[in-house]
């Protein structure tokens, strides 16, 4: 969802009446309950299993409008013992408790599934049946029947190992909450018995049982932090986690020595309380992180595709894209993309080349043409032989460039490890000199002094910096995915906030990225025009049917392929298939309606500025940031859209070099830009840029050298990311003055030796709760106004 | 002092039940889907 309280263009439009199914407006006849011929499908599914009370356990929300499905999953059923598949599905749409129980019940009445479970938190539906791997796809259909939208998903992927993770965190955090919980509670016993109530055996008994539970715990829940902290040290490198690292050691070390010789105080209760905070700061980090990576595994798995392999027998088989090898013949449909690379052997048509050029407009394509994986076919079925495929494609080199510009970038400090840095050195000199100061000329033993030391070390621990800054982004990164935005990068927040000027790429950038009807025809001929649309699934085809979406669909139309449609003796298509000899050259896609007894009407498609492409430019100027455009589209495209949304540096015909060349030009001259683009060509100049940003329509590649990700049609998330890290920055810079001023304060009692494990405990959690609060205002809705 | 003797052990030893019996939890999933099992104890399973 965006935020709507920011440039609210158009209110949801009030349906008089609602569909049943999905709850989009019915436009139809009176007596009519659906929307679509979909929907009354779904609900005639849902009914006939007799799963009608779904619609009741929506309360609230609605089903959505079922989508086609275009995918092989057979392809991706794995095998698991003999006779039976499974299957993982990454399930978009699957909001609800009630999704859930949809789901599950209906594949349940299949009697040839073995299991299906759904996981509302992660959207994965997970499958076994018994049978073919066919299966997979009557199973896929019925829930996209249903108005979800199914994703093939391999859990076998690097996300293991993140979950991983997570759950030893998790473990950690729960052992350490425990120790600290029991430890805390003897040592509360032993401060109230320090007015002499308590005696020293006891005393000493406490502390034992103390180290009993606490010693455990942090050489078990530390793990995370020591592993982290010899890792620097072994790189020669220090970060955050080296000073806790040897301020817990070291506290608990002299703490066993002070209770071996009966002392008054242990510090065992600080050690594991600072680990337990520690350790949420860390989980929470890393839960929102997880969120983040797996919207982003979604909307990758909603784009990934399947090919069709013409077998030797003639006969076609489904095949995954990564399963092509160099010599097998492809067959790409109508608005299917490529696999792999290859040589067209049949067929004329034209193609997307997007993705990989930029360029806007249609290539053609015929029998020799050499095509590149990721090339959307706009026409007639193509044959391709493939020449290389996988790692071997265009497509991956582009990758593998950006992967190498990626890593430079990655080399940027997190604040919190560059203050570590200064600030480590400084903690462990203060301790060292109190500890000489105190043995040298106090004259105290040295046990007493390191008591002191340790003390100074403990009050010092850099609470602040390990969980306030990991708050601050739990905090900003929960607000922005709830207005779309994606966080990828555990840095993307401190870098945006640095930002001072916005490079933005043209197609599917500032603009949709899809052909939008350009021409102004009469309602009657589109509503024609769109009705015979609605059995193909070209592009432009579904461009008209999103002119006209009420009208309604043809029955006996006819798909000539690769040239258009006939219904009698009405043609929509080429212009050659319409009977039109001289092809129009304005540059447009375009598309023709041939009626007996009119004159053919022509429709040309453009690719249209996002609703509020003006709005966000503007409001990035009044954020002080300069903003331009660089597109490797033609000049003459790029100025329109230059002057649709009054940017005013424009660059049209700008190569991937060429782009990486103005970033490196304008960094040398002291700017921090953040690069907005969604093509492969864009991918070198993201990676490139001080930050970088890509809509969720973009590919791969790109969406993997991009900061962040943001959702939907509008630019507006871009406008409020900025101001969100922004914030974020102030905030994390509070947070650490807050600290530092805790530590001046501190320390000289700290130093003095008047810090018992009492006073220690509730500085560090009072300092803990302050920073906390104080990042906690950042997810306050009122905030996005400063932007209007 | 001497009920020290059977409540700090009495306290642990609860204490480190309860820890047992949310790791075990851990590791049987059931923290895999929070958003799911707050709605699945609604279902009736007799439809």
């Amino acid at each position: 969802m965006t935020d709507a309280a920011l440039v609210d263009l158009s209110g949801p439009k009030k349906a008089e009446r609602a569909c049943v199914h999905c709850g989009e407006p019915v436009r139809g006849p009176r007596q009519d309950r659906f929307c679509c011929a979909g929907c009354a499908q779904a609900y005639s599914i849902i009914g006939s299993a007799g799963l009608g009370s779904f619609y009741a356990r929506l309360q609230d929300a609605h089903a959505r409008q079922p989508v086609p499905i275009t995918l092989d999953y057979s392809a991706f059923a794995r095998p698991v013992g003999e006779d039976r598949f499974a299957l993982e599905l990454l399930i978009d749409g699957l909001d609800c408790a009630a999704c859930v129980w949809l789901i599950e019940s209906l594949l349940a009445r299949n009697s040839f599934v073995i299991a299906a479970r759904a996981n509302l938190s992660t959207k994965r539906l997970a499958l076994k049946w018994r049978g073919e791997s066919s299966k997979a796809n009557d199973l896929a259909e019925l829930i996209a029947a249903l108005g979800f939208r199914p994703a093939p998903y391999s859990s076998l992927s690097a996300n293991a190992r993140e979950d991983r993770d997570a759950r030893e965190l998790l473990r950690c955090l729960a052992v350490a909450g425990f120790a600290a919980a029991n430890v805390m509670l003897l040592s509360v016993a032993v401060w109230s018995g320090h007015d002499g109530s308590m005696g020293d055996a006891t005393r000493t008994l406490f502390h034992w049982l103390s180290a009993a539970i606490a010693l455990p715990a942090v050489a078990y829940a530390g793990q995370p932090f020591f592993r982290s902290a010899f890792a620097a040290l072994r790189a020669g490198r220090s970060n955050i986690d080296v000073p806790i690292s040897i301020g817990v050691t070291l506290a608990c070390v002299v703490s066993l020595h002070e209770t071996s010789v009966g002392a008054e105080h242990a510090y065992f209760d600080s050690a594991i309380t600072l680990l337990f905070f520690l350790l949420v700061g860390r989980y929470l980090d890393k839960r929102a992180r997880g969120r983040a990576r797996r919207g982003v595994e979604a909307l990758l798995a909603l784009s990934s595709a399947s090919a069709h392999v013409v077998r030797s027998d003639g006969t076609i088989e489904a095949r995954r894209t990564d399963h092509l090898r160099p010599g097998d013949l492809m067959l790409v449909a109508a608005g299917e993309r490529l696999g792999a690379d290859g040589t067209v052997v049949m067929g004329a048509s034209s193609l997307d080349t997007s993705l990989i050029s930029g360029e806007s407009l249609p290539v053609p394509a015929a029998a020799g043409t050499r095509v590149a994986a990721g090339m959307i076919n706009l026409g007639a079925p193509l044959r391709v032989q493939v020449t290389a495929a996988g790692e071997h494609t265009v497509l991956s080199e582009i990758v593998r460039l950006v992967e190498a510009a990626e890593h430079g970038r990655s080399k940027f400090d997190a604040i919190a490890d560059r203050v570590a840095r200064a600030y480590a050195p400084v903690v462990h000199l203060t301790a060292l000199l109190t500890f000489i100061g105190w043995e040298a000329l106090g004259g105290l033993a040295w046990d007493r002094a390191l008591v002191i030391a340790t003390a100074v070390l403990i009050v010092t621990c850099p609470c602040a910096l390990a969980l306030a800054v990991p708050v601050v982004q739990v905090v900003a990164s929960t607000r922005l995915m709830r207005s779309g935005v994606l966080l990828l990068s555990p840095t993307a927040l401190e870098r945006l906030a640095g930002i001072d000027h916005v490079v933005l790429d043209k197609t599917g950038t500032l603009t949709l990225g899809r052909p939008e009807l350009a021409t102004t025809v009469d309602p009657e001929v589109l509503a024609i025009a769109a009705g015979m649309a609605a059995s193909s699934r070209h592009p432009l085809a579904r461009s008209l049917i999103r002119a006209a979406p009420d009208a309604p669909a043809f029955e006996g139309v006819v798909e000539c392929s690769g040239e258009g449609l006939q219904m009698g003796g009405i043609r929509l298509g080429s212009a050659g298939f319409c009977g039109i000899s001289e092809p129009s050259s304005d540059g447009h896609a375009e598309l023709w309606l041939a009626r007996p007894g009119h004159p053919p009407v022509r429709f040309a498609f453009a690719d249209r500025l996002r609703p509020d492409a003006h709005q966000a430019v503007s409001a990035l100027r009044r954020l002080g940031l300069g903003v331009e455009l660089l597109s490797g589209d033609r000049p003459e495209a790029v100025a329109v859209a230059a002057v649709e949304a009054r940017i005013l540096p424009w660059r049209g015909g700008a190569t991937p070099s060429f782009k990486v060349a103005r970033l490196q030009e304008l960094a040398k001259a002291g700017r921090k830009v953040l690069m907005v683009g969604d093509g492969l060509n864009d991918a070198p100049a993201l990676a490139a840029a001080h930050a970088s940003m890509s809509p969720s329509a973009a590919s791969e590649a790109t969406q993997n050298a991009a900061d962040a990700v943001f959702q939907g049609d509008r630019l507006q998330p871009l406008v409020e990311t900025l101001i969100v890290a922004r914030r974020a920055g102030r905030l994390v810079r509070q947070n650490l003055a807050l600290a530092l001023l805790y530590n001046l304060s501190a320390v000289p009692l700290a130093i003095a030796g008047a810090v018992t494990p009492l006073i220690a405990a509730i500085a560090m959690s009072s300092s803990s709760l302050l920073v906390i609060a104080n990042a906690l205002r950042l997810g306050r809705r009122s905030l996005g106004r400063e932007a209007v | 002092m001497d009920s020290l003797l059977v409540l700090v052990p009495a306290a642990l030893v609860l204490g480190l039940l309860f820890l047992a019996a949310f790791l075990w939890a851990l590791r049987h999933g059931q923290f895999d889907d929070p958003d799911g099992s707050a709605g699945r104890i609604l279902f009736d399973d007799d439809d």
